[in-house]
């Protein structure tokens, strides 16, 4: 058995290091890229959105190399993702390729741990359940410190003394990855970056915007869709910070857990003068952090969706009343197969230059009153 | 000899050259279509410019604006290379300076801008679709095989207003096709078609914006009449369209370029004679890893001068070409 599954961000590392413990051969899928999404599109329905297309690609270059069974996250609410994987297993069949789907559901009690645990048994047939638990503890704990080796990557970028110290780093880091195996190792490796990172020289003085990032989680983690906006901005001198992330969202799935605590109640609250109840995807979330994102003072907001996404679409009309009341510049980007980036480039700029020189009047605004 | 700055909006449908003085007055403009090939645009509106200064001018200033900016700026040796949102915002900030909401449609992109107390305070871009745009209705009048000259004239002419669905350029012409096989008047359709637009643009960029007045209306679409009077209806205030309103990207560049150079004290411009030289671009497919990036080779008189398009920085850094500046 060889085991693949789509790439979304850097959840690929978690999996592919705990496949790996449980004795699995992992074929992680290459990164995406304009095949991906020639393959993607070729043979996915026209009015789906970006997450299928790419998700697609990714299986059928994972079966070119010689993956036969494929594992998908499915069920998350009421979004299409939830069918997501049947779809695209009988697309792949009537393509003649024969394989496998696997599909982890969401874990949201213990009964559907179970559940999920004895998906992972049927791969990892060798295995009793005491080693794949702890597997499953061990992929979330590396989900987490990626997350937040993520976050101080955010940090230090736009901060950097010689431009492109922080990118060559984060490349030498994904190069890593893919000569090791296991979890240990990758978490070793993990930790090896983060001393890296910490030792760049920063000047900690210098003055950064800083924007936060609401949105459909998978056009929020998967840079090849949002076009490297992390990046981008952290090169452009703004400190970035991610609401949705992998990590963020298996803790608010095990939460129920008296030892995970997770910022699913903070969300709601702050969402709950907009909209108070759950529509499916992460609406809720696009709202809530949107207005948490203005409590904690961040300078703006960029709102990330992928083109015909329903939930982020109702979430994108209640924004523009946060945008009104709580005075907090929104940007919306609508994601789907383009590539050139010129538009997106331009929007971005013309943001962040807002941004400064809104941040400047109030400067001047407040040092009037005194 | 006459100091003055060069402002160039290399744009999708057109390049606009603005010449401009130290006291800001315009001296020379010119407005060519791109149709694609924006290095030829570029170096025949460079050449025009030429000829028509004559010898007894300097210029002490560039700025680049538009989606082909990088380009234009590799080409020329720009001081400064800005978005258009900012172009065009201080652009009208220099035409009426307490404008307060800025309607720029050109040909492949919409905005709208808000300032307030003089900076610009939100804006909006259209996103996904280009129905509402300059090249759709030029793409109808063609259709229609009227001059797009004469477009918004021709709308204003008309007695009754005909329907016709603006939500997106796809639903527009063929309920425009289905209409005038019902036999409508021209005039009445090209009217339904200005209406459109404009309320697509309200309804897609303006919503939930608060539209005040003064209104400056400008970008190419603005020549035309029949959009202008559709706008003061749905608005209800008067729409001010400044005198050189298809250039006004041209001329925030100008003006940006004007500060830049104060500021630094000299102009990077390579002088005019790069309207002689010869221009060549190649590209390829970068194979060194899973990106595949699309990089692009620029030559000037067959010789290399900028690479740009890889994300990693193995193609581009070998030359270090000026890096856009932010903020």
């Amino acid at each position: 058995m060889k085991i693949s599954f789509p790439h979304m961000g850097n959840v690929y590392i978690a999996l592919k290091a705990v496949f790996e413990d449980l004795g699995v051969t992992v074929i992680p899928p290459p990164k995406s890229s304009k095949r991906t999404l020639e393959l993607g599109t070729r043979h996915s329905p026209e009015q789906i959105c970006i997450p299928f297309k790419i998700t697609l690609g990714n299986y059928m270059e994972s079966i070119n190399q010689g993956a036969d069974t494929l594992f998908m996250w499915g069920g998350c609410d009421a979004c299409r993702i939830s069918y997501y994987h049947m779809l695209q297993e009988e697309i792949l069949k009537e393509l003649g390729y024969d394989i496998e789907m696997i599909c982890g559901e969401p874990f949201k009690s213990f009964g559907e741990i179970i559940n999920f645990l004895q998906k992972l048994k049927r791969v990892a047939g060798d295995n009793h359940y005491g080693k794949i638990g702890a597997s499953f503890v061990k992929a979330v704990k590396i989900l987490n410190e990626i997350d937040d080796l993520d976050e101080l990557f955010c940090k230090v970028r736009p901060r950097e003394i010689e431009s492109g110290e922080t990118d060559s780093l984060y490349r030498a880091f994904e190069e890593g990855i893919k000569q090791i195996h296991g979890s240990s190792k990758t978490l070793q490796w993990v930790q090896e970056i983060k001393n890296k990172l910490e030792s760049i020289s920063v000047d900690p003085h210098r003055r950064v915007i800083k924007v936060g990032i609401v949105g459909e989680i998978y056009t929020v983690v998967e840079p090849f869709i949002n076009l490297n906006i992390i990046q981008k901005l952290g090169n452009m001198g703004v400190e970035v910070h991610r609401s949705v992330m992998a990590s963020e969202f298996i803790r608010e799935q095990l939460d129920f857990l008296p030892f995970v605590r997770s910022e699913k109640e903070e969300v709601h609250r702050a969402a709950a003068p907009y909209i108070d109840l759950e529509i499916g995807g992460h609406a809720r979330h696009t709202v809530g952090n949107a207005v948490r994102y203005h409590e904690e003072n961040y300078d703006g907001v960029i709102h990330l969706l992928p083109f015909t996404c329903m939930p982020e679409i109702v979430a994108q009309s209640i924004l523009r009343s946060v945008e009104e009341e709580k005075d907090i510049p929104i940007l919306k980007l609508v994601l789907d197969e383009m590539t050139g980036e010129t538009g997106y480039q331009t929007r971005l700029e013309a943001f962040i230059e807002l941004l400064w020189r809104r941040r400047e009047k109030t400067h001047e605004e407040v040092l009037s009153w005194n | 000899m006459k100091k003055c700055y060069l402002g160039i909006d290399v744009g999708s449908v057109s390049t606009n050259v603005v010449v401009m003085d130290t006291e800001e007055n315009i001296l020379e403009k010119l407005y060519i279509r791109t149709q694609g090939k924006p290095i030829q645009a570029l170096k025949q509106g460079l050449q025009m410019v030429k000829e028509r200064l004559g010898q007894d001018v300097e210029v002490i200033g560039v700025g680049t604006t538009g989606s082909g900016r990088q380009l234009a700026s590799v080409m020329v040796g720009a001081d400064v290379v800005k978005n258009e949102i900012t172009a065009h915002g201080i652009a009208a900030l220099h035409c009426v300076p307490d404008v307060k909401t800025i309607i720029e449609i050109g040909g492949q992109d919409s905005k709208i801008i808000l300032l307030r107390d003089g900076i610009i305070y939100d804006f909006a871009m259209n996103t996904v679709c280009a129905a509402g745009t300059g090249s759709f209705l030029d793409r109808q009048a063609e259709r229609l095989d009227i001059p797009i000259e004469e477009f918004g004239e021709l709308a204003l002419k008309s007695k009754t207003t005909v329907r016709i669905a603006g939500r997106c350029a796809v639903f527009a012409e063929s309920d425009m096709i289905h209409k005038q096989q019902l036999g409508h008047n021209q005039e009445d359709i090209i009217n339904g078609l200005c209406q459109a637009l404009a309320r697509n643009y309200l309804n897609n960029l303006g919503k939930g914006k608060d539209i005040k007045s003064p209104v400056i209306f400008q970008g190419g679409v603005a020549a035309n009449v029949g959009i202008r009077k559709a706008f003061e209806e749905m608005i209800g205030c008067e729409i001010v369209v400044p005198p050189h309103a298809n250039v006004m990207g041209a001329i925030g560049a100008c003006l940006l370029a004007k500060d830049e150079v104060k500021r630094t004290g000299q102009t990077n411009f390579f002088g005019f004679d790069i309207a002689d030289s010869s221009f060549y671009v190649n590209s390829f497919e970068c194979e060194s890893c899973a990106n595949m990036c699309e990089v692009v080779g620029f030559h000037r008189d067959a010789q290399l001068v900028a690479r740009w398009g890889d994300k990693c920085g193995r193609w581009s850094n070998i030359l270090t070409p000026q890096k856009e500046q932010l903020a």
